[in-house]
């Protein structure tokens, strides 16, 4: 029965977990029973935030990483270690500085010990392929930033791949060379051009997991689980302002600021557990602007978030923790998609410096239970002082020390604009004095 | 200027000790005891060498400086050999590194000039009678002056290989050893390269050294300049000595011409950055090496060979191919590795023990320590002059953009050269106006070793952004304000760098700069240096480790307490850019 399933699906994964060791007490769950299945002649996208396990999920797939629990098959077999014909494309490039476009490409045809001539054949047709005809010669260097990234794609493809994973690959490049990239891809992928058999890739990025994926998996975060599945079928090329294209990326945005489970910071206050709550870091001045633009013309309080997003030229990812920030303390609300200013964010927008300074001090000490924490240590020490690592260990309790680093920076940062307590970096202690 | 690409790296390592050091410490002292014990039992061959007359006539003068210069590069090889072997066994395995490193950190505390006196004998009854065993001597010597940063350096490079690179490695199926190749290596290259540069320089000095040396009643000459130089003192003549310089002087800068800025050049390409940099550095041999054909083709084996050798299908145990699968270690193996540690260190501990208690009292320890201190004042006194003269000086210079690309080469080339060389006009200046060697003496130890203050601060005062030196101006910063609020903070950690070298040189400096002579006359400063070096004359073992094992503890300490919470701090809050 299983040799039918497999015949179909290039990639299996079946209830597949992932937990890493926490600095203290239990581990970090990340992954939580995840089913997917990739079948041949699809590109298939994970969307979610920063945090929601896809790409872990994927270097699951890669076999850089081993699930804790369940089960990932490639082409029936276990995954253990990285699994022949996949193949993977990375954020970074991760392009070897030190070797020439086409020693780069080369490489992994060496690894597979294939001799040097046809090496050399499928490499410059692969840099054919893929647009980087005449660079052959050239260091990773001397390549603007899309050209580099066709030099990972050219290196992923000349291994010939059943399977191509692409981990973010256009979030580190700007709009335009991004747009060109897709667009390249997709056309070479339509074509049939491409010699792989499906693609499965990793975004932020909604309208560029519409414009690209055949069916789309929505991840939710904290522990990281599918949340939703949307096929896409829109014909390529697709076009963005096709109605059905805008309709689709607006019901994505709605799943994804929508949170039926309980998770950390929601209105329905958790008072309890709250020291454990996972603080994204955003500036106090990136609040403060967004207050400000959506207390504004044309928005008088009320915003799409997408719409948002495209006038503040923020990604998804970006404008999510900001959203999410505002409505933790109460300035906003997020529900569906839109973002809307509750009273006391209508007048943060229209209050002076000293006195925003106060509203966010007392939104602080009400709605962010690790604030109120530390301001009463302070003012029970006789010396108004505490180490830092007072803090830290607490929230190691609930948290892995990534997002407890950042928990902190958050609480610095926050603390220092409400003038709630001093920060000394050097002793890493908080204390009630602040600098005459 | 690479220079500021490169931190040191122990000292990215955390600051206070711990048991690992005092293990560490504990073993080097009872391999040393272990040597000098075999050593003494059979110090009669010695006497048998036959070792060729050096001659003072200058045409001998290339002979010497090829065979000087044989030995420094026999040195380097064994050097990068032993860096790759060990620098690997330390990043890719767990308890190897929890031993490796701290040894490391204690042997690069060594002063090295002192521990010549075991090794030339243990040498020298490998191969008794036959002068190979002193040649192995003499580039062990050069050996343990270089070894240590360079392995530091790849092993520091081997831990941070950027993540993204790591799994593109795996996932394209690269095996451990090809990974070592392609990824490893070439990213700790340009690190290794500038400190095996770092380590070229001070191999000079310690080659010139260890060419003549007395032990007891024996004395091995290897020719070479350095013993060329020997001769010369003995006979007091300073025409010879001259000769010595001027031929030093050409050697070091072909070596600089013909070898190292090739290097350095071709290494450019290794230099892990996103976006092209500035000025890269040129070399006109490459330039040439790159533009003949013949030359060329010539290569193009090597080239193969090194693709083959690298594509070897060679793989690690499976342990060490990445961290893919992470099973628990296994407690009983950490314990019996734990066990078998400790029994090392006691052994070499009671043997240590047993050794020195047989002919020292406990007054003699009080005394070796008080020694230690004189030349630790020495050193402190001595830094701290050269950092008053030499920072103003480097700041000046490194301003001036111009200036600084003449004045940077030649205050490095100033580092290299062997200051030992230039001593004897010292001493016969010292000797001719009769002044106190307690006080005179002392600038040698810091001759060769000051330019390392004088090139890191131009290298920082050159990176200085030009925005605030512009916001300074602009707004009238001056005088000392300007000093203390601007360029000081700014040049910080470049300084720091260039002191901890310059105070790491000046120690092992101490053994051959606190006791000189000139013909007949002898002139000694009280210090831990000389008690080294009499000890050794007189072929006292037992004081000779004493000396070095009070040495080491004093230059660690001395790491611990100021120089790494001082570059911690400057890297933390003084790290421009």
């Amino acid at each position: 029965m299983r040799d039918s399933v497999n015949e179909a699906s290039l990639v299996d994964i079946n209830g597949v977990s992932r937990v890493f060791p926490k600095g203290s007490g239990e581990d970090l769950l990340v992954l939580e029973k995840v089913d997917l299945k990739i079948r041949n002649g699809e590109i298939v996208g994970l969307l979610g935030r920063s945090g929601s396990g896809k790409s872990t999920l994927l270097r699951i797939i890669a076999g850089l990483i081993a699930p804790s629990s369940g089960e990932a098959r490639c082409r029936g077999e276990t995954i253990s270690g990285p699994p022949h014909g996949v193949a993977m494309v990375f954020q970074s490039f991760a392009l070897f500085p030190w070797l020439t476009v086409l020693q780069n490409v080369e490489l992994g045809l060496e690894a597979l010990g294939i001799d040097s001539t046809e090496r050399r054949k499928r490499a410059l047709a692969a840099i054919d392929l893929i647009g980087l005809d005449g660079f052959e010669s050239a260091y990773p260097k001397e390549l603007s930033g899309g050209m580099r990234q066709r030099v990972g794609f050219a290196r992923a493809l000349v291994v010939h791949p059943d399977l191509l994973l692409m981990d973010e690959p256009f979030s580190a490049l700007d709009v335009l060379t991004a747009e060109t990239l897709r667009t390249d891809l997709v056309d070479l992928w339509t074509d049939g051009r491409l010699p792989i058999k499906s693609v499965l890739m990793v975004t932020h990025n909604i309208e560029e997991a519409v414009l690209m994926c055949d069916r789309i998996l929505v991840f939710s975060s904290n522990p990281g689980r599918v949340a939703a599945e949307f096929k896409v079928d829109l014909t390529h090329p697709r076009n963005r302002l096709d109605p059905a294209f805008r309709q689709l990326v607006d019901s994505l945005y709605a799943r994804m600021t929508q949170r039926p489970e309980p998770k950390a910071p929601s209105l329905d206050g958790i008072a309890g557990s709250g020291v454990g709550m996972v603080l994204s870091h955003v500036s106090s001045n990136a609040l403060s602007g967004l207050i400000e633009t959506l207390a504004g013309q044309p928005y008088n309080g009320h915003a799409d978030l997408p719409v948002l997003a495209g006038h503040l030229q923020l990604e998804f990812d970006e404008i999510l923790p900001l959203a999410e920030a505002l409505q933790l303390l109460r300035l906003a609300l997020l529900s569906e998609g839109d973002l809307t200013l509750t009273d006391a964010g209508m007048r943060f927008a229209h209050l002076e410096t000293d006195e925003r300074k106060k509203l966010f001090a007392q939104y602080l000490l009400d709605y962010v239970p690790v604030m109120g924490l530390i301001r009463r240590v302070l003012d029970e020490r006789p010396s108004h002082t505490a180490p830092e690592a007072r803090f830290r260990n607490e929230l190691e309790d609930y948290m892995s020390e990534k997002y407890a680093d950042e928990t902190l920076k958050t609480i610095v940062s926050w603390g220092r604009y409400a003038e709630l307590f001093a920060y000394d970096e050097q002793s890493e202690t908080f204390s009630l004095e602040n600098p005459h | 200027m690479m220079l500021q690409d490169f931190r040191i790296p122990v000292l990215r390592q955390a600051v206070r000790p711990n048991i690992w050091d005092v293990v560490a410490l504990v073993i080097v002292i009872g391999a040393m005891v272990l040597i000098v014990y075999g050593g003494e039992q059979t110090t009669l061959p010695l006497s048998t060498l036959d070792t060729a007359p050096v001659s003072l006539d200058p045409s001998h003068l290339p002979f010497y400086a090829l065979r000087t210069t044989l030995r420094m590069l026999l040195a380097i090889l064994c050097s990068l050999l032993f860096t790759f072997v060990y620098a690997a066994l330390a990043a890719k395995s767990r308890r190897a590194e929890i031993v490796l490193i701290p040894l490391l950190d204690i042997l690069q505390s060594v002063p090295i000039l002192g521990f010549l006196t075991f090794t030339v004998v243990f040498f020298m009854n490998l191969f008794p009678g036959n002068v190979l065993g002193a040649e192995l001597a003499c580039v062990f010597a050069i050996f343990t002056s270089q070894a240590w940063n360079m392995t530091f350096s790849m092993y520091q490079s081997m831990r941070n290989v950027p993540k993204d690179l790591e799994e593109a490695t795996q996932s394209f199926h690269l095996s451990g050893w090809q990974r070592f190749w392609r990824l490893d290596v070439p990213f700790a290259m340009p690190g290794l390269i500038w400190n095996t540069m770092m380590s070229m320089s001070g191999g000079w000095f310690f080659v010139v050294a260890s060419e003549a040396i007395t032990v007891g009643n024996t004395t091995v000459t290897l020719p070479g300049i350095g013993s060329y130089v020997a001769l010369a003192i003995q006979q007091q003549n300073l025409r010879a000595i001259g000769y010595a310089l001027l031929t030093m002087l050409l050697v070091i800068i072909v070596y600089d011409q013909l070898l190292f800025r090739p290097v350095v050049a071709w290494a450019d390409k290794f230099r892990f950055e996103q976006t092209a940099s500035g000025n890269p550095p040129s070399s006109w041999m490459l330039d040439l090496f790159r533009r003949t054909r013949a030359l060329r083709s010539l290569s193009l084996p090597f080239a193969a060979l090194n693709r083959s050798f690298s594509n070897l299908r060679i793989n690690w145990p499976a342990t060490w191919s990445g961290p893919v699968r992470h099973s628990p270690p296994s407690r009983l193996i950490d314990a019996l590795w734990l066990a078998v540690i400790l029994a090392c260190c006691a052994y070499a501990g009671w043997t240590s023990y047993r050794y020195l208690s047989q002919t020292l009292l406990p007054s003699d320890v009080a005394i070796a320590i008080g020694y230690g201190l004189i030349t630790l004042s020495r050193v402190v006194v001595l830094i701290a002059l050269a950092s008053l003269i030499w920072v103003p000086v480097g700041v000046w210079i490194g301003l001036r953009p111009k200036l600084a690309e003449r004045m940077q080469p030649l205050a490095q080339f100033l580092a290299a050269f062997p200051a030992n060389l230039a001593f004897p006009v010292f001493v016969v200046l010292i000797v001719r106006f009769g002044l106190n060697a307690d006080i005179w003496l002392s600038p040698l130890m810091i001759l060769g070793t000051q330019w390392y203050i004088l090139f890191n601060v131009i290298a920082g005062a050159s990176a200085f952004p030009s925005d605030l030196r512009e916001a300074a101006a602009s707004f009238h910063l001056r005088g000392w304000r300007w000093w203390v609020k601007v360029v000081l903070p700014g040049i910080f950690p470049y300084y720091i760098t260039g002191a901890i070298t310059a105070s790491g040189g000046s120690w092992n400096a101490s053994i051959v700069a606190e006791v000189a002579s000139w013909g007949d006359t002898h002139l000694t400063a009280s210090g831990l240096g000389a008690y080294i070096a009499l000890a050794t004359e007189r072929g006292d073992f037992p004081r000779v480790v004493l000396g070095i094992a009070v040495m080491c503890i004093l230059v660690t300490v001395f790491n611990r307490l100021l120089w790494r919470p001082l570059y911690a701090f400057g890297e933390r809050r003084l790290r421009l850019g």
